[in-house]
């Protein structure tokens, strides 16, 4: 029977038949918690009565919410993740200099890989999605159960494929396109399914445009959001030297007659860059339609947009420009390794020069942890995935969802703004 | 179980960051994250709540991050059960491995006004206002999760599993 992507990868770690709204129990690739998950995973743990994880080499532990350790209570709440990964000798433990936004890294380190099954106690685990990668989200507690057992249950969602076709604008970016699609669909137009990609327009983006893609496909209440395993994926995997399993080699993809519960069109031709305003990622609307609206912050980086192709788009706008005098732009590339690439290619002198702020790499700002917090009445434009009332501060603050294009050209603005508005 | 208690409902799409705000992330204890539950939506919502009054959430409850500290922050705010209209995924396997059923009804949850005295039996699915008479009948629950439950939640379904092994 022709299948889907998604019940493909599915029956690579499961011994039972993968079907559509079956419950299959599955093997994990990857087990994954953050500083703020992390210790609930453990506490179940050991409510569990688990005394040793499944495999130390499958579990990461990445301390990015809110490092640096914001203050006293984040920093203790650390130690717990700390202290566990020492006793149960975790390999992949990341806090400090090594430490970078968990789904920016883990790609990154070679630590998720295409046809894997990955669980994270983040919701962005989705990201991984990208490289053809199932990965979902869950709580702390099925993570706990999956680092005793080595596996998961998962019902096998039904899936809307999407085809993206046409010709994409100057400064249109991946970000744009997934905006495009939650704007058509919903906050929970594909709720419990999984989403699919294809068509030209995919089969032309890179995998830092897929990763931004899939890192939103929870924004539609997906369970996944899964990129074909291409020539695209396969090289990106050979230049970073990371390992692809012998069966899928040549890649992974549908079959042509797979069984969807819809199939969506995008047709990008004249599109023009959007933006998500207040307060659903689902308030879509092109950025020249929001006229006249003032900002005092603008956060460039994320899971979704803080990686070296987003450092260079807002490079791109920010080169020989100035930030606005009532902006504060924050800058905070996702990895140690986004960081020094963007010191090499001259970007943070760029940033600096623009009057940027630039910082570590974390999540700080995007879940309104810390490093950039809005006060009453403040709005900002921001490349992270979710503008939730009161998300990055206080609860009548305003946030618009945008690529780094649009965030930088707006930075420069001072207000909601395009490229073409900077007279670019 | 039977649970009685007042209705307090929430409108649609309310997300995690409204359950329970990141900045109150930095303890797992339920009574504390409870003192701090729907902050996000209306500072001091849960002043309203008295132990064992029920949440009635419109579509999508929910939606956002995979914290485990949205099903534990209403269980610490004394509500011990959610009847609501649908519910985002991740929320949906949280809710049942803290021990906090969930009740999806889609449009009935209409005819919940709120503020009503309402009376849910989550073992026939049955759903009562006793404010003005209405009865819902909710659909029975997926096996997997009757058994989550009757462990007592994912953390007691674990431990039986692994004294097996």
């Amino acid at each position: 029977m022709p299948r889907t992507l998604a019940q493909k990868i599915l029956q690579r770690h499961t011994d039972e038949p993968v079907e559509d709204g079956a419950i299959v129990q599955c093997r994990v690739s990857m087990v994954l918690a953050n500083d703020i998950t992390g210790p609930l995973a453990i506490k179940s743990f050991r409510g569990m009565g688990a005394e040793r994880v499944f495999d130390r080499d499958r579990i990461a532990l990445v301390m990015d919410h809110f490092t640096p350790q914001k203050d006293i209570d984040s920093a203790n709440q650390v130690l717990i993740s700390r202290r566990f990964a020492e006793e149960q000798q975790i390999t992949h433990y990341y806090e400090g200099g090594n430490c970078g936004v968990e789904h920016t890294l883990l790609p990154e380190l070679g630590l998720v890989n295409p046809g894997d099954l990955v669980i994270g106690a983040d919701s962005h685990t989705c990201t991984y999605g990208g490289i053809g990668a199932f990965a979902t989200g869950m709580g702390s507690t099925d993570i706990a159960a999956a680092m005793a057992l080595g596996e998961t249950w998962l019902k096998v969602p039904s899936t809307i494929r999407v085809e993206y076709a046409g010709e994409m604008s100057r400064w249109m970016r991946a970000k744009d396109l997934m905006l495009l699609l939650i704007g058509r669909i919903g906050v929970d137009g594909a709720l419990y399914k999984a989403l699919e990609f294809g068509g030209p327009v995919i089969a032309a983006l890179g995998v830092e445009g897929r990763l931004t893609m899939a890192n939103m496909a929870i924004e539609a209440g997906a369970k996944v959001g899964l990129f074909p395993v291409d020539a695209v994926t396969l090289s990106w995997c050979a230049e970073r030297g990371h390992t692809v399993a012998p069966d899928i080699r040549d890649g992974l993809a549908a079959d042509p007659d797979a069984k969807y519960d819809q199939v969506l069109h995008m047709d990008v031709t004249g599109l023009e860059p959007v933006v998500a305003c207040p307060h659903l990622p689902s308030n879509v609307m092109p950025v020249s339609e929001v006229k006249d609206v003032p900002i005092q912050q603008v956060v460039i980086g994320s899971c979704t947009n803080g990686r070296i192709s987003d450092m260079r788009d807002a490079a791109e706008i920010l080169r020989g420009r100035k930030v606005d005098k009532k902006v504060r732009c924050i800058v905070l590339p996702s990895t140690p390794e986004v960081w020094k690439a963007c010191l090499a290619e001259g970007l943070m002198e760029v940033f600096m020069d623009a009057g940027c702020i630039v910082g570590p790499c974390t999540c700080g700002p995007c879940l309104g942890g810390h490093m950039g917090i809005l006060g009453n009445g403040e709005a900002a434009v921001t490349t992270t995935n979710r503008n939730f009332k009161g998300r990055m501060g206080t609860l009548d603050s305003q946030l618009y969802l945008a690529s780094p294009i649009v965030a930088a050209a707006s930075a420069v603005a001072g207000k909601v703004a395009g490229p073409r508005e900077i007279g670019l | 179980m039977i649970y009685k208690g007042k209705a307090h409902k929430v409108g649609e799409h309310v997300d995690t960051d409204a359950i329970i705000p990141a900045r109150f992330l930095v303890t797992a204890d339920p009574e504390k994250l409870g003192e701090n539950c729907m902050a996000g939506l209306e500072p001091d919502w849960v002043s309203r709540v008295n132990k064992g009054d029920i949440l009635v959430a419109g579509r999508n409850f929910g939606c956002g991050s995979s914290r485990e500290h949205a099903p534990l922050a209403i269980l610490g705010a004394g509500m011990p059960v959610v009847v609501g209209h649908s519910f985002a995924r991740i929320f949906y396997r949280n809710a049942f491995n803290m021990g906090l059923p969930l009740m999806e009804v889609g449009d009935a949850m209409d005819a919940i006004n709120d503020g009503d005295e309402i009376e849910i039996d989550t073992a026939t699915g049955r759903i009562r206002d006793l404010t003005n008479g209405a009865e819902i009948v909710c659909p029975p629950l997926p096996e997997s999760m009757s058994k989550i439950l009757e462990s007592g939640g994912l953390v007691g379904y674990v431990k039986q599993r692994l004294e097996e092994k």
